[in-house]
């Protein structure tokens, strides 16, 4: 008898919890916003940043009470897919979206899932913001991606002249993983550097993604003695590992890299060798970073125990879908409104010091705004911390 | 020459090791554990976290990794695959179960360790250069010795002593070894746990030179795929000619032919095919021969 009753306390208390928690959740109507992006496999990490960035925005958003778009207050749901970095996986996710009515999406992460969901979204009415750098994504007719960092050969550039004017780099070579995004970054990064009048000493020497020991990889590189190692496309995975081998095979130049790195994972996977290494970060650095960045950060550590410094930069493309969706609210069931909207758009940068805007750019590249206006920072490792070795901006 | 020798000599030495544990268990329960790469990982970071973020000493870390992996692949052993294979006569079920295992252990080295790429302090500092034709780090110098020790000690063990010899009976016939009055149930969950806790060693060794991440285990046991391969599935001397193969491969590919592109492990890979169309049953043949 005992037991039966402690069986009808328990459904009962189960179906109250229930009945109550969905009753809390339901103040708001949900917006929801999807995700789709490697999340397992070698390069988990940069989708992992991603979506975590977005889920810790969102829960601050929904303790806060919401978000307010026109006279309506959402509360944000993150939908999350993993495309295993796979393109026709990437497809799978975006049609999962356009399934469930999303019409905003952060990712794909890598060149060939972004090109490959292009004809899905712009079919079904879907805005992406990829983190992958081809220009004919966010060149016309390619309508509905928008790049949510800065590219390589926006970034590349202001890198080389920074070392060439400052540091007297005369000489460079690349290495880069054998896959599409870093191929063509080293591709990229090779057309600058020649276009700066830096000589270019080895541009041929690749790599697995999956490899774990890159001294007989970079064996030949060193022997073309460099000013400058560029580490084209370098996932954080692989960066330590071979910033400890150029430096164990006894170079001395500069090493740098256009893709944002996380500092603990230097400073545990290649200590003080990681000295010097220049990499392209977000807004958190103490110079630059806002207290909503600050409180954004220890949300996200709090969150999932660790925050990662590539969230620097992933932090941004929800904002900016909620920020452009209040500035037209027309846009949460349309897309060419939120289109038409970027145009003029302009709100403050919450996470950066100062009187920083968030704003579509992208002219220059792409000859239409379709690219969000991360700031373009520009860090060297030391000691385990970045330093903001200087800021620019893309257009 | 001599770098690629070098090279060679280490990655070979590395890749042995990875291949050992798969072929002892393949050799041991006819079951392909496409897991090994995830217990690798695993190793790795039960090192890293006894060594890189306890302190403690990276002999004791290493320790702390095999007996982690050979407790949890006596659990596994005893568990999930004895019962499927007790139950499942189709080869297909323990695949699929190894495979299942595979992705479970992904998501909990998500769980626990998290997305990013991790790493130790180094054991032995400084570099070994001859005069810039042989340049090679202390602790890979280590690792790699230790790499041979280990296997050296591993052959010794299944040679001369009354469990690697049970074990060898094991392997070359079930029923006979039966007969002969070998626990077969309990010399399998041994051999499970021995093969598991060569994973975690050398997990844990090279951790301190490649560090881990999550995503390491797929590649990983493809690469142990391809060793045993070339040596011949379940035959403990042909994991080690097939690591050392495939290492001394890598290993003059990427000096040689680096200036084509990154050419080395397609052409790996095409003669991996050309010489299984030739030699299916790899080079050592028949298990234990």
């Amino acid at each position: 008898m005992k037991r039966r009753n402690l069986m009808k306390s328990s459904v009962a208390l189960a179906l109250a919890a229930s009945v109550l928690g969905s009753t809390a959740w339901a103040e708001n109507p949900v917006l929801k916003i999807g995700f789709v992006g490697v999340t397992s496999g070698p390069a988990a990490a940069w989708g992992i940043s991603n979506q975590r960035s977005m889920e810790a925005r969102a829960d601050w958003i929904n303790e806060s009470g919401g978000y307010k778009i026109g006279d309506t207050t959402y509360d944000i749901e993150i939908v999350s897919f993993d495309d295993q970095k796979d393109p026709k996986r990437a497809i799978a996710g975006m049609e999962k979206m356009a399934q469930e009515g999303i019409h905003y999406v952060v990712g794909p992460n890598v060149d060939d899932g972004a090109a490959a969901v292009r004809p899905v979204a712009e079919a079904q009415g879907i805005m992406y913001f990829p983190y992958a750098f081809p220009k004919e994504l966010y060149s016309a007719p390619a309508s509905n991606a928008v790049l949510g960092m800065v590219a390589n050969y926006q970034s590349g550039p202001a890198i080389y002249k920074y070392l060439k004017d400052e540091k007297g780099v005369k000489s460079v070579a690349f290495v880069a993983a054998n896959e599409s995004d870093p191929l063509s970054q080293r591709d990229g990064g090779v057309e600058a550097a020649k276009a700066l009048g830096l000589e270019v000493v080895s541009d041929n020497v690749t790599y697995q993604v999956d490899t774990t020991d890159f001294t007989p990889v970079l064996t030949p590189v060193m022997r073309t003695q460099p000013d400058l190692l560029v580490l084209s496309g370098v996932s954080p995975a692989n960066a330590p590992q071979l910033i400890r081998s150029a430096r164990e095979l006894g170079f001395q130049g500069i090493i740098s890299t256009e893709t944002a790195q996380d500092a603990t994972v230097l400073r545990e996977g290649a200590g003080d060798l990681a000295n010097g290494f220049i990499s392209v970060g977000g807004a958190s650095t103490p110079e630059i970073a806002s207290d909503d960045m600050k409180e954004f950060v220890k949300r996200y550590t709090d969150m999932f125990g660790e925050y990662n410094d590539e969230s620097n930069t992933k932090v941004y493309a929800l904002e900016y879908i909620l920020a452009t969706l209040n500035a037209n609210p027309a846009g949460i069931e349309d897309v060419t409104a939120f289109q038409a909207t970027m145009d003029t758009f302009e709100a403050p940068n919450p996470f950066m010091k100062g009187d920083a805007k968030m704003r579509y750019v992208g002219t220059t590249s792409f000859g239409q705004k379709r690219q969000i206006a991360v700031p373009l920072v520009v860090n060297v490792y030391q000691d385990g911390e970045f330093e903001t070795l200087f800021v620019a901006e893309v257009d | 020459m001599e770098q690629i020798l070098a090279n060679g000599i280490y990655l070979g030495a590395q890749y042995a090791m990875i291949a050992l544990g798969l072929t002892l268990i393949f050799a041991l329960m006819n079951v392909l554990n496409f897991a090994h790469g995830q217990m690798y990982v695993l190793g790795g970071f039960v090192t890293y976290t006894f060594y890189g973020q306890l302190g403690w000493p990276f002999v004791l870390a290493l320790l702390a990794s095999c007996i982690t992996l050979a407790v949890l692949g006596a659990l596994i052993e005893r568990f999930l695959f004895a019962p499927v294979i007790r139950r499942s006569s189709r080869e297909e079920s323990t695949m699929l179960l190894a495979a299942g295992l595979a992705f479970l252990f992904d998501a909990i080295i998500l769980l626990v360790f998290g997305e990013k790429q991790r790493g130790v302090p180094k054991i032995v500092d400084g570099v070994f250069n001859w005069d810039f034709r042989l340049i090679m780090p202390y602790d890979r110098i280590l690792i790699c010795v230790l790499a041979i020790l280990s296997i050296v000690s591993f052959i010794l063990f299944m040679q001369y002593s009354k469990t690697g010899r049970a074990l060898r009976a094991l392997a070359q016939d079930r029923t006979a070894a039966q007969l002969m009055g070998v626990n077969v149930d309990r010399y399998s969950m041994i051999g499970f746990a021995l093969g598991a806790m060569l994973a975690g060693l050398v997990g844990g060794l090279l951790v301190t030179i490649t560090g881990v991440n999550l995503g390491m285990g797929g590649p990983t046991s493809i690469k142990a795929f391809m060793m045993v391969m070339i040596g011949g599935a379940g035959v403990i001397s042909g994991a080690i000619a097939g690591g050392i193969i495939l290492g001394f491969l890598e290993a003059i590919g990427l000096a040689v032919l680096s200036q084509y592109g990154d050419i080395t492990y397609l052409l790996i890979f095409i003669s991996l095919m050309i010489f299984l169309a030739i030699r299916p049953q790899g080079l050592m043949g028949k298990p234990w021969g």
